[in-house]
């Protein structure tokens, strides 16, 4: 194979704030450099999991390589490196952009500068990327190009007067962001004859090939029996293959060099010994140092999972397994809940990768599910000085036993219209928050900065944050650190009966609050028996709410007319296959989704 | 003439005959029914008198003990094509001597002329839909009557000599409080002659209705429940006997027609989305009008093909049971036995037991007939849905 001119490659990545079109920019490169014709194309061929089709977010780094014959004459490789695009994944975010030399930084001609987009500017900025921007969706009536064009120079301080003006949907302008890329990003650097030095930014898993390591060659060379050695891990393997990004394929080739993005192929057999971030090097002819940047992921959001069938305990489990192959940041470790029987407690990295993770489980492995309601991991110092980590609320010691309790705070950045400011700082004042300060971006939009604590967000911050801002607030945070808290645990009682599944652990100031929502919100769930059925909140024994299911007094079918009883059986079977749905606690019944609805409280 | 024993021995149908045809729809009607011009109802009685004899001919061995004419409102239709579509049935079908032929008639639409032809016909049972003696019940109902009409029209049948009558009454609607109920219930009590047979059904608000979409205030549970409790009080101090969840009658005149669907008997549906159920096999109708009436004229078949079920013994259990519970007197566990070859225990272990002990099935054994029968208790009526769920198998 003929030696790869490094000067006439090109590895980038597309930022954007969520659904300002990075996806579809990524499709129409693709599509315009030839390697596939239109009629190919699925939409968004970057995404590649049927979830974030259709949930239209990108949850894995993916990579592409296409040719580009540029307006110069000269054929230019392209290796076009998708980001995952949501604040859980940040750190993938992070190990991507290293990966890169430049970046495209797309934002919406209308909506201008969101909450992440600063954040993963700022991202691309801090690994020394060379950002050049474009302005999106400029065929949308209420388009303003020159504002936004503007507001990025003010703002982020780019130039942006020459930013191509497009749009990704309707394939306007994609040329001239073909020759940016040329022009803009520079050519990668880095010596071939020096040890391999590759930095994983992805890895995923084969039943056939095993684990396939994302990679960019920094430095060296890696081929077809290279000893390889991941540097923080420590694994060690020989390589099988190696090859480079065709559209949804993987196309072999001799060698990977120094400012090549491709993939490695060495029998693995767990995506834990390929952590992204990790360093990939020559165990025959190490380099010196690993490259800078590696960090253990942490989950940040525990949650129990439990099959609704207790007897598919063992199909939950080998499922949570064949995900952990392919996703290094899931953790799960059994557990038993009195409610809910066998099952596990399960660490994520955010709320929206517990939920992929919920959903393929559901989906791709045909399991029903009971969550337990989302927790962070609280520090507890016991009095005998020792500090627990606990994921679960039911694990709490004995309040005696407790000298104090710390909870993880998170620094966040809050992006919104001046008009909703009153709004979202009392949003953010009612979730505990301590206000750092305020920047007016322009004059109608500031980036508000608080201190909020992790569990207060986990929920529905989100939600709550989109609707008292109709939808304009855009928000990004990462973790500060822990800080000491009054917190409680809170029981719930069903029918006087403690159900450990629904416990959680809430500030003291915010329990009788919680306490009574979830109540109410259980009260609504949890269908009429035959009896009364009382539910309460409880601290410490000591009962703070109190709400009541009534007896069930009448449940009867409609008038069976002119015969048709078809649709008649159909409501009584639909009657039945609820009663399947629900958990017996006691002698109460109580519906699945109601071990999730602490979710659901900030119902306004 | 056929004499009794023959009669014994042949297998006996019911007939359903569907009229899709308002003045207009009530707000809370989800049957298949909707206002339509003369001649849009023409054609559809000719379409319907075609699917009629079309279907005889595979029915020459059973006889027609009920034949029901409901709707929509069937007596919106000219008398003369009452009279004609039962004239085809008669002449395509064996007709049992005594055969219970219903008609579902509103107030507002019924005259001596259309009444006479009724009788003509052999029509000998009428349903009227009252619903409620209670003028601004009916007004937000969106019925088209008023409790003045349905008097004239009870006098002008009575002149009829119809003494086979029933009275459709409903409770928990918009605006109804107890004591109003009290006074529809009273009101059709203080009818001279005395229906024998009442209907009182429960609102139920159904998806695709108008009260749906919108829905209305309608009284609380507690109140809607003692509604429920004073109607058996005081129709049984009247002489009538509940022997259906939501019907009374007078003793001898319960309804022949609904009881063979709750028995689980053969029925044939005509018309628009009629249902049928022969010999274990259910189907219905299309439901569009348009092709309904042009598959008619061209004497093509009219089931909707998805509909088609046949059942399996499993489904049959469960409809043994949820519709034979419908009915007071429950269901007999010698017949169900008979029938599928197992006991009701067996097939429903544990279940029959549970809701005895939880007051909402009993059991009883009549020394005359001979027969263990299972039926809801009083509270089990209240909710008859919980029950008849645990029914379902699997």
């Amino acid at each position: 194979m003929a030696q790869i001119d490094q000067s006439k490659i090109r590895n980038f990545c597309i930022v954007a704030h969520i659904d300002h079109g990075k996806s579809t920019l990524a499709d129409r490169i693709i599509e315009m450099t030839g390697l596939l014709t239109s009629r190919e194309m699925q939409a968004q061929v970057l995404d590649n999991m049927e979830l974030e089709r259709e949930r239209g977010i990108t949850i894995k780094a993916q990579a592409v390589r296409t040719i580009y014959k540029a307006k110069d004459g000269e054929e230019y490789i392209f290796n076009l490196i998708d980001t995952p695009g949501h604040v859980d994944f940040n750190y993938e975010v992070s190990r991507s952009l290293a990966a890169c030399d430049g970046a495209i930084l797309v934002v919406d001609a209308a909506q201008g500068i969101e909450a992440q987009t600063l954040a993963n500017v700022y991202l691309a900025l801090d690994h020394n990327l060379e950002v050049f921007p474009v302005i999106n969706k400029i065929d949308l009536p209420s388009a303003e190009p020159d504002r936004v064009k503007n507001e990025i120079e003010d703002v982020i301080g780019i130039e942006a007067q020459d930013a191509p003006l497009i749009s990704a949907k309707n394939g306007i302008g994609i040329d001239d962001v073909l020759e940016a890329v040329v022009k803009k990003v520079p050519a990668p650097g880095g010596n071939p004859e020096n040890p391999l030095q590759a930095l994983i930014f992805d890895s995923i898993y084969d039943s056939y090939k095993g684990v396939i390591i994302f990679c960019r060659i920094m430095e060296g060379r890696v081929a077809k029996g290279t000893s390889i050695r991941m540097m923080a891990t420590g694994a060690t393997a020989e390589v099988v293959e190696v090859g480079y990004f065709g559209a949804g394929q993987f196309i072999a080739c001799e060698e990977l060099c120094a400012g090549m993005v491709g993939y490695i192929t060495a029998s693995i057999k767990n995506v834990k010994d390929t952590t992204v971030g990790d360093t990939v090097t020559d165990a025959d002819n190490p380099c010196a140092e690993p490259l800078p940047g590696y960090k253990k992921v942490n989950s940040m959001v525990y949650c129990g999972v439990y099959p609704a069938d207790g007897a598919k305990y063992p199909d939950l489990r080998d499922a949570l397994e064949k995900l952990q192959l392919n996703d290094a940041s899931l953790r799960y470790e059994p557990e038993t809940s009195i409610a809910l029987g066998f099952g596990f407690r399960c660490g994520f990295l955010g709320l929206l990768h517990l939920e992929i993770i919920q959903e393929r489980l559901e989906r791709e492995y045909n399991l029903d599910l009971v969550t337990t309601a989302p927790g962070v991991i609280y520090k507890v110092h016991t009095t005998k000085g020792e500090v627990i980590e606990l994921t679960n609320p039911s694990n709490l010691p004995d309040p005696s036993e407790i000298e104090y309790m710390e909870e993880p705070v998170v620094s966040a950045e809050i992006m919104v219209t001046t008009e909703f400011i009153g709004s979202i700082m009392e949003l953010c004042q009612e979730r505990r928050g301590r206000y750092l300060g305020m920047e007016y971006m322009e004059e109608t939009r500031a980036l508000l900065k608080y201190e909020l604590p992790l569990n207060e967000i986990i929920y529905d911050f989100f939600d709550a944050l989109k609707s008292r801002s109709r939808g304009y607030a855009s928000f990004d945070y990462e973790l500060k650190g822990y800080e000491q808290s009054e917190l409680v645990k809170l029981d719930i009682l069903i029918n006087k009966e403690e159900v450990d599944a629904l416990s959680f652990i809430v500030h003291k100031d915010s329990a009788y609050e919680r306490g009574r929502k979830m109540c109410e919100k259980l009260k609504d769930e949890i269908p009429r028996h035959l009896f009364e059925i009382p539910i309460q909140a409880a601290i410490g024994g000591k009962i703070i709410a109190r709400e009541t299911v009534k007896a069930m007094r009448k449940d009867v079918l409609a008038k069976c007319y002119g015969g048709d009883i078809t649709r008649k059986k159909k409501l009584l079977e639909k009657q039945k296959e609820g009663k399947k749905r629900m958990r017996q606690i006691g002698s109460v019944e109580i519906p699945q989704k109601a071990f999730m609805s602490v979710l659901k409280l900030d119902d306004k | 003439m056929i004499n009794k024993k023959a009669w014994d021995k042949m297998k006996k149908l019911s007939i359903y005959i569907h009229i899709p045809f308002c003045v207009r729809k009530c707000l809370y009607c989800d049957f298949l029914s909707a206002p339509a011009d003369q001649e849009m109802m023409r054609r559809y009685v000719n379409a319907l008198c075609r699917e009629i004899i079309r279907k005889s001919s595979s029915y020459k061995e059973y006889i027609i003990t009920t034949v029901f004419i409901g709707g929509g409102t069937p007596s919106i239709l000219p008398g003369e094509w009452i009279e004609k579509i039962v004239r085809v049935v008669r002449e395509n079908y064996q007709m049992e001597t005594g055969c219970e032929i219903s008609l579902e008639a509103n107030p507002g639409t019924i005259t001596s002329d259309k009444l006479e032809h009724w009788c003509r016909a052999g029509v000998n049972r009428l349903s009227i839909g009252l619903q409620s003696a209670k003028n601004n019940e009916l007004e937000a109902l969106g019925r088209i009557h008023s409790f003045e009409d349905f008097l004239c029209t009870y006098e002008l049948i009575i002149k009829y000599r119809f003494n086979n009558i029933n009275v459709d009454l409903m409770s928990a609607i918009p605006m109804q409080t107890l004591a109003s109920w009290q006074e529809t219930l009273k009101a059709v009590c203080s009818l001279n002659p005395l229906p024998v047979h009442i209907s009182a059904y429960s609102l139920i608000v159904e998806e695709n209705t108008p009260f749906y979409e919108n829905p209305p205030k309608l009284p609380e549970e507690d109140e809607e429940r003692n509604m429920y409790k004073i109607t058996n009080d005081i129709l049984s101090d009247l002489g009538y006997i509940q022997y259906e969840i939501s019907n009374y009658a007078k003793s001898g005149y319960e309804c022949r027609h609904n009881q063979v669907y709750w028995r689980r008997g053969n029925y044939l549906g005509f018309g628009l989305g009629a249902a049928s159920m022969v010999e274990n096999v259910r189907y219905s109708n299309i439901r569009k009008l348009g092709s309904y009436i042009n598959l008619c004229e061209s004497d093509l078949e009219t089931m909707e093909k998805s509909s088609l079920n046949h059942l399996s013994k499993k489904e049959q259990m469960e409809e043994f049971m949820f519709l034979g519970l419908r009915m007071v007197k429950g269901v007999c566990e010698e017949e169900f036995y008979k029938v599928f070859g197992t006991a009701i225990e067996e097939t429903y272990q544990g279940i029959v037991e549970d809701f005895c002990r939880k007051g909402l099935l009993k059991k009883e054994f009549c020394e005359e007939t001979g027969e263990h029968r299972i039926m809801l208790t009083r509270y089990g009526i209240d909710v008859s849905n919980y029950v008849m769920a645990e029914f379902l198998l699997s």
